[in-house]
């Protein structure tokens, strides 16, 4: 999907609206924008061009 | 490559801080840990693998003299759901319930009571006056038969997450992790050759040589004090207040010194346990795990069946991949389905790819996170379907995967884009190292596979404080497994232009220092060597701003140049530099103590890949396996102190090795661990090993000030199909599961005739 949004907190809400309920499953994922893994994005800027893609919440051992 | 940076001390080997307390005797570990009026803990254990709790009578047990308490599930508070962070973690309520057994036992050596006493032997004579009456339910053991739908069922709660239909019926399929990307058929259908095979890898231990251990005591103000051995006080703590219900200031947790953790020490067993004995007695409790309960209670990571199928054109380039997996979780959910699924095909440009990963209820022990969680179960198949595609066409197994490698900017099947990663920086040296090039030894087998970790980074906190005679003391948050108080002293002194002997590293407890995650991830130098570097650069930042009052001049007419305050060039060419020493010394005239601190959730962890190249030898006649040279590849960033990066990469390999070649849980059919102690769990000891040869590869990491990726966990993949592959060119034919233990081998032997 696109979306317009200044940040990873915009983005949630977009994703939210388009897919109700998916906040809760995303809020224990990783996400990669433009190829960078945060644990714990909430602010980080995504730009129109960025690619975001969620992943499973890696800690290893 | 970047260019090499000239460090002063980064990529230096200093002496360990701590080895010579270690050596001696001196160092504190969770044992080690006496107080006033301290009694012992004991668990009692199930002696069944699955079966109702009717009743438990504590009652003559309480009245042994010299017993002062016994709590069971009821005195423990209904834990809220919610998650426990890491693979094995998983939800709280579960992880509560393998703390202390609730109505329901799920495996042989489930926690189902607890009792206090003034000595061990009363504590086990009260252990053995607790009367248990059980209701036997059917035990399921093997990972494929607990995926049936007519399988004994352990949590009639449990539904399959990940399907595409609401599950409707419980199961023992925890979860099912999907990633996929292309047409299978279409890639299948372009291969001209196609490798399909199944591998089972037992269930196997972390193996650290300190067992779990505890000591706790409570004040009247309910407040409790916990030294223990972990991989994360802060993360342990926040378990136990979950478990009990308590904020977490009632819970001041200290990290004693540890004896090995791997990923089998994020997680509580004994804690809650500890506090809830000692506020039922009054008195400190010590509670120390035997290795028979450490094998039975504690760990493992799980074990697999996976299903590969690879296909190839002639040249080498992978058409299509497929992997099928079922993960052993243990009692509870929480096999490591994500990361394997994640990772098997990581490490190549695949257009055409599937892999599904399935977390399994079975009665065994709940799994823990262990180094590189997931990863040496599935990446095991494709590294050896790889190897037997490269016999196949005739293709050198490196030229295979440098066919195929992930580079900068390749889309991981895992979703995003590599940043700069060094992959065939490890092909490479692996193609031209002496023990790659060599001619194979007369009746050995050469093996060859590559290991991929993704790494993290997660929050840490730390805090440099200036001595005034410009002494350095780093206080952080994160145990000190595998050397990180050098590494952090190390990084401190490059930052801060200092020699190494002046600064010294200490790891606070959860009152004295700032939050830190566990050590655990590969993540500890890279995050919360961050976390240092920026709390140096805090110091360095008022250092600046007290030069230039002391020299009466704007702080943005200073700079920090090795070491030291000077003023910018053109400033004033009488102002003479101004060491740390200098400016800690009359600190008091100028604003007090200098101390910076830094707290942060590190970003950009870099991820790690490795080549193994092992040179193995069959005995025909008994299926005993001699290694006879072992080298381990891998890409390190940047090494801070590198003895300790090369210490990573060999105990990584000594412990694939040992799962590769011996390592199993063995159960009866009861669900008994059968090998609950190292004499019949068979790990590599010393004489077992060739010294384990290391090549460090540095592709910096730009996401982190010295260029590190975690080294941590990657070690540990390889070396599972490397053996395997070993074997198969020893040999002359696959041998698919592990262990590579000497019964199996004869008995392939045998029936190749």
């Amino acid at each position: 999907m696109q979306v317009a949004v200044t940040n990873y907190r915009e983005l949630l809400i977009a994703v939210e609206e388009k897919f109700p309920g998916i906040h809760e499953r995303l809020e224990r994922a990783s996400v990669a924008i433009d190829g960078q893994i945060y644990q714990d994005a909430f602010l980080e800027p995504v730009g129109p061009t960025s690619e975001v893609h969620f992943l499973p919440r890696i800690e290893g051992g | 490559m970047a260019e090499a940076v000239d460090y002063k001390v980064v990529g230096s080997r200093p002496v360990r801080p701590d080895g010579a307390d270690k050596v001696t005797g001196r160092a504190q570990y969770g044992a080690d840990i006496n107080l006033p009026n301290m009694i012992y803990g004991r668990v009692l254990r199930s002696t069944v693998a699955h079966a109702l709790i009717k009743s438990i009578d504590t009652s003559a047990a309480m009245k042994i003299p010299g017993v002062f308490a016994v709590v069971t599930g009821d005195d423990f508070p209904q834990a809220e759901g919610g998650e426990i962070g890491g693979e094995g973690g998983g939800d709280v309520a579960d992880v509560a319930q393998n703390v202390m057994a609730r109505g329901k036992v799920l495996y042989h050596g489930h926690a189902i009571a607890a009792v206090a006493a003034k000595s061990q032997s009363i504590a086990e004579a009260a252990l053995a006056a607790i009367k248990v009456e059980y209701e036997k339910l059917p035990v399921v053991l093997d990972v494929l038969d607990a995926m049936k739908p007519d399988a004994p069922l352990l949590n009639e709660h449990c539904f399959t997450k990940g399907l595409p239909e609401k599950a409707t019926k419980p199961s023992n399929i925890a979860s099912v992790m999907t990633l996929a990307r292309g047409n299978l058929d279409e890639g299948f259908a372009r291969a001209d050759l196609i490798h399909e095979s199944e591998h089972r890898i037992p269930m196997a231990h972390q193996g650290y040589i300190e067992p779990h251990a505890c000591t706790a005591t409570i004040n009247e103000a309910g407040q409790a004090t916990v030294w223990l051995c972990t991989q994360g006080h802060f993360d342990t703590r926040a378990q136990t207040a979950k478990i009990l219900g308590c904020t977490l200031s009632d819970l001041r947790f200290i990290a004693t010194e540890i004896g090995g953790g791997f990923g089998g020490k994020t997680v509580v067993y004994l804690e809650p346990v500890a506090i809830l004995l000692a506020r039922k007695s009054g008195r400190p409790i010590k509670m120390v795990m035997t290795r028979e309960e450490v094998f039975r209670a504690t760990g493992p990571t799980s074990g697999s069946v996976a299903r590969i199928k690879v296909g190839v054109k002639k040249n080498g380039k992978i058409t299509a991949a497929k992997c099928w997996i079922a993960m052993e979780a243990g009692a509870f959910a929480g096999a490591p389905c994500g990361p394997a699924a994640m990772a098997i095909f990581a490490p190549y440009t695949i257009e055409n790819f599937k892999v599904e990963a399935f977390d399994v209820l079975n009665n065994k022990p709940k799994v823990a996170a262990y180094r590189a969680p997931g990863a040496p179960q599935s990446m095991h198949c494709m590294e050896v379907a790889l190897n037997e595609l490269a016999h196949k066409i005739g293709m050198d197994p490196i030229d295979l995967r440098m066919v195929n490698a992930a580079s900068e900017g390749t889309q991981a099947p895992y979703g995003p884009k590599f940043p700069v990663i060094g992959f065939k920086e490890c092909l490479n040296a692996a193609k031209s190292h002496p023990n790659w090039t060599k001619p194979v030894p007369a009746g050995a087998g050469r093996g060859f596979a590559v290991g991929f970790w993704f790494n993290v980074g997660m929050q840490s906190s730390a805090e440099v404080h200036i001595n005034d005679d410009g002494t350095v003391r780093v206080v952080e948050g994160s145990p000190d497994i595998g050397g990180s108080r050098a590494s952090m002293c190390i990084m401190a002194a490059e930052t801060l232009g200092v020699s190494y002997d002046r600064v010294r590293a200490l790891v606070g407890d959860t009152e004295s220092t700032g939050f830190c995650n566990v050590t655990g991830g590969s993540r500890t130098t890279f995050a919360t060597g961050m976390a240092v570097v920026r709390a140096c650069e805090d110091v360095i930042a008022q250092c600046k701003n007290r030069a230039a009052a002391t020299w009466g001049i704007d702080a943005d007419q200073v700079e920090w140049k090795d070491g030291q305050v000077v003023p910018k060039p053109g400033v004033n060419a009488d102002l003479k530099p101004l060491s740390l020493a200098a400016i800690a010394g009359k600190s008091a005239r100028t604003g007090g103590p200098i101390s910076g601190r830094a707290s942060l959730n590190a970003q950009g962890a870099g991820a790690s890949f490795a080549c193994n190249i092992v040179d193995l030898k069959v005995d025909q006649e008994t299926g005993k396996v001699d290694v006879l040279s072992f080298t381990a590849i891998q890409d390190a960033g940047k090494a801070i102190h590198p003895a300790y990066v090369e210490g990573q990469y060999q105990g990584g390999a000594a412990q694939g090795i040992g799962w590769a070649l011996n390592e199993e849980y063995i159960f009866n059919k009861d669900g008994v661990m059968e090998n609950a102690g190292f004499l019949d769990y068979r790990m590599p000891v010393a004489s077992d090993l060739p010294m384990i040869d290391t090549q460090i590869i540095e592709v910096p990491n730009p996401s982190h000030p010295y260029g590190v990726r975690g080294v941590g966990e990657t070690g540990i993949i390889a070396p599972l199909a490397a053996c395997t592959n070993a074997m198969r060119n020893a040999v002359g034919f696959l041998v698919p599961d592990l262990p590579l233990s000497p019964p199996r081998v004869l008995a392939a032997i045998e029936a190749k005739g």
